[in-house]
């Protein structure tokens, strides 16, 4: 997961994920191609979708909202060297302390109140469901990787279980919860704007993105500015030498496990309490796995975390977008594009670094000992 | 099936040519990283049947030169001439079949296979197992026999001692046809006593005609053992001598480039009070062994005790429990009149806290995080300090100030905050380390293997850091591997073998061939 030493970072960060996402491209254009369309105006089409039409920057945004936290969560992780693969799980675990805070809660409370409280559930749930395999992993030794994929499956059954049996809303039959009062939740963007005199189109944008933005500038004041950041840091790039300064190994293995739990579980305030404001299956949607692609390609850094958010989120609207505008590409064509992109930029997030490095050497030699 | 071109052992020895001739021939080679240039021009000449000597520092080019010869490394310009003939080596095995043979400084062997199985391996004399078995037995006695390589061919190598090992390594070599052995810092891990008995082998394999090339540091070693000497510094060859000709002093300057002053200037001091007190200390580790068995000694003011023994005799061990890493499992230790008991909490945070600095054996796993920066570095170990944080931030500012006066007032080279610590030299990243350990002010310093992988000036320049603090009345306990290390550093000498502590001498009535016997667990004190 480190980045290479042999040449410098504004190519390792810039210009290698750019080509990562140009090969995505080029290899999506050549199904679209295949299925008889032309790419470039299917390009053209996605950021039109994206950006263009009223509302569709909302969109996108709301889109990105969700990976700015689940890729936090991921980043996070990764700077202690561990895998976390459950931010799917751990977002809906999240959206179950909203549900819960707001069904028990807001009859009685005041909506503001309720919502503070229901934002508090999705990072406390959420941080549970990152503590147990964290905790597992420090003291058991079970491997992060695996009980962190086990526990989005147990995740999907327990809601699944919930929301079928326990707190659906009586009498219907969709697996979801009643609403929430109607004083509780986040307040859409575009409703703000009418407050405060501006016109702004519709769109499901609301306060999350804010709290997304002040938790990232808090990730990184996290990260490289206190002595826990510190002490992550040194653990993710040597248990060893960790060790060595005296740095508690497992507590810290469960504490980044916890927040990054609870970053992952603020996705549910983005769905729950600024869009459906209620519960229900599979608010997800992915947004966990997606993650890991966002922190691979922002190398667990927030602004980069930002921008790669910021290309899914265009990504996942232009993509229905494309899927209005086409017949014949299909949602499942606009997720085989997605899929390409994560692909590319995911797993296979250092597969030009070689070719780079041989070119740079070749031609300014190494920089490692420049 | 590379028998007919490798007929090992033996005959091919005996049907080389007679010396005078060079065995190898490099003309020329240089070998570009970049614009690095690790091998610049380098000629190298070196007459069959001799031992041929190459010291130089770390990043001097040795180990370049060396992969180039052995196929790994291809050479941008240059030529390789073996017995006169212009060869290209470009992969290992070519030089195998041309009859170069390496023994690399950590054993190339599978440990769970016998001692006969690894030598085989490369030259396995049949298609079957079984009866290639008996073909290769039978050479590998002759083999064994003719130069003294006495092995145990049954035994299972992880069960062996690494002096027996290095002997497969080398038998391995001959086994494949090898004319030519490079042997890449071969005493690093052997005794005294295992060392003299490696220079026999060397001395008869040379005697049937066997070319040596013998890469090491040790300059008592080049003088003792080899005909001739190169010396490499800064990626060329400086020097060619005749090892009789020249003195380990005349080598030394060579290597560095100037005058070094490796005597070291003790300062007699009264010692004091003892600061650490270990009693009775036993440790078993993960797998059941008991590594340290009733260890105890004591430490004092002003004093430095050297630890001697060969690497993995549970100095290593001993050195983490005494630091907090390791849980104290039995026996008692005392620092500064503080007592720790067994299974007590007693972590590196609080031997810090006790005043207990340590300068661990491995600066890349333990003393460094290697892609921090030099001064994220500088507080590893330390970063909890008021002075460095207030609450739970770090204060950059004060780290910056406080790096800048590290790197300045113990040398380390580039004198950089914000350079990756790995980008920097073994000798830089030890005096880094050794920096912040002496900057914290302990009374008691733990420090172990402080000059391994560490350059000429360098040394120099931590042993006198080392010097410095113990007339401070600093207390400091050294384990080292080198024993003249040990020699010239220490006040009393204890002696591990095994886990036990076999004796204790003064460093002024001690001799090496003394150490020597008790490292090898010969001999009880």
């Amino acid at each position: 997961m480190s980045d290479s030493n042999i040449i410098p970072k504004w190519l390792s960060v810039g210009v290698i994920p750019l080509m990562n996402l140009f090969l995505a491209f080029c290899v999506s254009g050549l199904f679209i191609f295949f299925i008889g369309e032309n790419p470039f105006r299917a390009i053209f089409v996605m950021i039109k979708g994206a950006f263009y039409y009223p509302g569709a920057i909302g969109y996108t945004l709301y889109y990105t909202t969700n990976f700015i936290f689940t890729g936090l969560a991921v980043a996070l992780a990764f700077h202690a060297r561990l895998f976390n693969i459950g931010g799917e799980g751990q977002a809906y675990v999240g959206g179950l302390g909203v549900g819960l805070v707001c069904l028990i809660f807001d009859q009685h409370v005041v909506g503001f109140l309720v919502t503070i409280l229901a934002i508090l559930g999705s990072v406390i749930f959420g941080a549970i469901w990152g503590i147990i395999p964290g905790y597992l992993q420090a003291k058991r030794g079970s491997h992060i990787v695996i009980t962190t994929i086990m526990f989005n499956f147990i995740a999907a059954a327990l809601m699944v279980y919930l929301l079928v049996n326990v707190i659906i809303e009586p009498g219907q039959m969709s697996p979801e919860t009643r609403d929430f009062a109607s004083g509780v939740g986040l307040v859409q963007l575009h409703i703000l704007a009418k407050y405060l005199g501006l016109e702004m189109a519709m769109s499901p944008l609301n306060l999350s993105f804010i709290v997304a933005l002040t938790v990232s500038v808090g990730f990184w004041f996290l990260v490289w500015r206190t002595k826990f950041g510190y002490e992550v840091r040194s653990l993710g790039h040597s248990e060893t030498a960790a060790i060595y300064a005296g740095i508690k190994v497992s507590s810290t293995i469960i504490i980044v496990m916890a927040i990054s739990g609870g970053l992952a579980g603020l996705v549910a305030i983005n769905e729950l309490l600024g869009v459906h404001n209620k519960l229900l299956l599979g608010f997800t949607a992915g947004y966990g796995f997606t993650g890991i692609a966002v922190a691979l390609m922002g190398r667990n850094h927030p602004v980069g975390i930002f921008l790669a958010s910021l290309l899914f989120g265009a990504l996942y609207q232009g993509g229905t977008e494309l899927d209005f505008e086409f017949s014949s590409i299909t949602r499942e064509m606009v997720l085989l594009i997605q899929g390409l992109i994560i692909l590319f930029s995911g797993a296979l997030a250092y597969m030009l670094n070689p070719l780079v490095e041989r070119i740079y050497i070749k031609y300014y030699g190494n920089y490692n000992n420049a | 099936m590379k028998n007919s071109e490798n007929k090992g052992g033996n005959e091919a020895i005996a049907s080389l040519p007679p010396s005078t001739e060079s065995a190898i021939e490099l003309k020329n080679i240089t070998k570009r990283f970049g614009h690095v240039v690790a091998n610049s021009d380098v000629n190298l000449k070196v007459r069959t049947g001799t031992i041929h000597g190459i010291v130089g520092e770390n990043g001097a080019g040795k180990s370049t030169l060396m992969n180039i010869l052995f196929g790994l490394y291809k050479p941008d310009s240059g030529m390789i001439f073996l017995n006169g003939k212009a060869v290209d080596v470009n992969s290992p095995e070519k030089s195998i079949a041309l009859g170069i043979g390496m023994v690399h400084q950590h054993f190339m062997l599978v440990p769970t296979f016998t001692v006969l199985e690894n030598a085989m391996l490369g030259n396995e004399g049949s298609m079957l197992l079984r009866s290639g078995e008996e073909v290769v037995l039978d050479r590998l006695k002759g083999l064994s026999n003719n130069y003294g390589l006495d092995v145990d061919f049954e035994a299972i190598i992880s069960d062996t001692p690494v002096g027996m090992q290095q002997r497969v390594e080398i038998l391995k070599a001959l086994n494949r046809g090898a004319k030519i052995l490079i042997l890449d810092e071969p005493t690093g891990v052997l005794t005294p006593q295992e060392t003299i008995g490696l220079f026999d082998i060397l001395r008869s394999l040379r005697e049937q005609g066997v070319t040596i090339i013998l890469i090491t540091h040790k300059l008592k070693e080049i003088m003792s053992i080899t005909d001739t000497v190169s010396v490499m510094r800064g990626g060329k060859v400086v020097a060619d001598f005749s090892t009789e000709k020249t003195s380990p002093e005349e080598l030394a300057e060579n290597m560095v480039g100037r005058k070094v002053l490796l005597s070291i200037k003790k300062p007699i001091l009264k010692v004091g009070k003892p600061v650490l007190e270990v009693k009775n200390v036993s440790h078993e580790s993960k797998d059941g062994v008991l590594v340290l068995k009733n260890i105890s000694f004591d430490l004092k003011e002003g004093e430095i005790l050297g630890i001697a023994g060969v690497a993995g005799n549970g100095q290593s061990e001993l050195l983490d429990i005494l630091s907090g890493i390791e849980t104290l499992q039995r026996g008692q230790i005392t620092v500064n009149d503080k007592t720790i008991l067994p299974f007590q909490d007693w972590n590196s945070k609080k031997a810090r806290e006790f005043g207990v600095a340590h300068v661990p054996e491995d600066r890349h796993k333990r003393g460094l995080v290697l892609p921090f920066y030099n001064y994220e570095n500088s507080i590893l170990g330390y970063h909890r300090n008021e002075d460095y944080s207030s609450g739970f931030l770090m204060d950059k500012r004060k780290i910056l100030n406080f790096v800048d006066d590290l790197v300045e007032n113990f040398d380390v080279r580039p004198r950089s905050s914000s350079i990756s610590s790995g980008k920097l030299s073994g000798g830089n990243q030890q005096k880094l380390v050794l920096a912040r350990e002496i900057e914290s002010n302990p009374n008691i310093l733990l420090v172990g293997q402080p000059t391994r992988g560490v350059d000429i000036g360098a040394i120099e320049r931590i042993y006198a850091d080392l010097m410095k603090l113990k007339s401070k009345g600093t207390a400091i306990l050294l384990v080292s591997v080198e024993l003249d290390e040990i020699m010239s550093l220490s006040d009393r000498i204890v002696v591990m073998n095994q886990g036990t502590i076999v004796g204790e001498t003064n460093s002024s009535n001690a001799t090496e061939l003394e150490l020597g016997k008790m490292m090898s667990g010969l001999e009880q004190v």
